[in-house]
């Protein structure tokens, strides 16, 4: 058990730095308001972001595990599918990870 | 502790936290089992089972804190801790500007908004239309993702390793967070045809997994900031030629 001490000032110091990171966008938000690059980053932002976190859980995928990646890879083929038919997110998001838990159990 | 105090001044329209839950109830319960491996992996590196809810409660972001525990149990320098913590989260530093805090109406709303902007708020919110989005709806949404996520911590802290069979035993349920963040960039492609978005944003991530990969999402983010200034440079040149 490490000192109650140190583990207070890691976490004061961790929340310190992450509430900045957090809060500094939006300050910058202010002398950029009403600008065409904030409309623009507004457009592409979001979706870029999105799209690089997807990417990123790709890049996770343990191909050297016991299932190969084969239960992301299907997780991914059945959420696609399901959300280009309902584009329904939670439909599309429950269907993806029951197929990725059900061929973990199968491989 | 500020969000406890902060959390009791939460409105409570119960339709807004209807739709909350409806849209992000599962992710909620994504978050939660994410949570639940986190205070398994206290447990088992011999820390006290309270420590994985204080941590998840109070600082609230996931990636760091599964780093942190690791550096606490070896008792690094707090100078390696604050240099991991800005790597690791300096890519909120792209979240602010087009989240719609505008949208959240009150002075210690807003600060717990933004105390609360993890991943899955920003990837949940910015991409939906910000007229559509209440304020209560807004920290509804938040204040969910951060319940589940300390209250899953506390539950595998208490239960700990012997009883859930070791971090692996969740094996497939973290897919949600992959298939939620698959769902969003469809939609978002699908409400604007931006293939340049989408192929910046692959090309930048290609980068970041070549080059750094063990600190992937912060270069991608970056690379993809650079591209869009970038366009949006042209853009400009373009419209300043035409005209």
């Amino acid at each position: 058990m490490p000192e109650p001490g140190y583990v207070a000032i890691v976490l004061g110091v961790a929340i310190a730095i992450t509430v900045t990171l957090r809060a500094l966008p939006f300050l910058v938000k202010g002398a950029l308001a009403g600008s065409p690059l904030l409309d623009d980053i507004g457009r592409w932002m979001p979706i870029g972001a999105v799209a690089i976190l997807a990417l990123y859980c790709v890049s996770r995928i343990d191909f050297g595990a016991a299932g190969h990646g084969l239960p992301e890879l299907a997780g991914i083929a059945v959420t696609v599918g399901v959300h280009a038919w309902r584009r329904n997110a939670v439909l599309s998001i429950l269907a993806g990870t029951a197929a990725c838990v059900a061929v973990t159990h199968l491989v | 502790m500020t969000a406890t105090l902060l959390e009791s001044r939460l409105p409570a329209p119960p339709t807004d936290l209807r739709d909350a839950a409806r849209e992000a109830g599962v992710i909620w319960a994504g978050l939660f089992t994410l949570g639940l491996g986190f205070g398994v992996l206290v447990a088992s590196d011999g820390l006290p089972w309270w420590l994985a809810p204080v941590i998840s409660g109070s600082l609230f972001a996931g990636s760091v804190e599964f780093l942190l525990i690791g550096m606490i149990a070896v008792s690094a320098p707090i100078a390696a801790i604050a240099v991991t913590t800005f790597l690791v989260n300096s890519r909120h530093l792209f979240y602010g500007l087009t989240f719609p805090l505008h949208r959240v109406r009150g002075r210690a709303q807003k600060a717990y908004s933004v105390f609360a902007l993890c991943d899955e708020a920003y990837a949940m919110l910015a991409t939906k239309d910000p007229a559509s989005l209440s304020s209560s709806r807004i920290l509804w949404t938040q204040a969910g993702l951060h319940g589940s996520w300390a209250v899953g911590a506390l539950t595998g802290g208490v239960l700990g390793s012997t009883l859930l069979g070791g971090p692996g035993a969740l094996g497939g349920l973290d897919f949600i967070l992959t298939a939620l963040f698959v769902v969003l960039t469809m939609d978002a492609y699908r409400e604007h045809k931006d293939r340049v978005a989408l192929i910046s944003a692959a090309a930048a991530a290609a980068l970041a997994w070549l080059v750094a990969p063990g600190s992937m999402l912060l270069v991608a983010m970056t690379a993809y900031a650079v591209s869009l200034a970038a366009r949006h440079r042209l853009g400009r040149a373009r419209s300043l030629r035409d005209a």
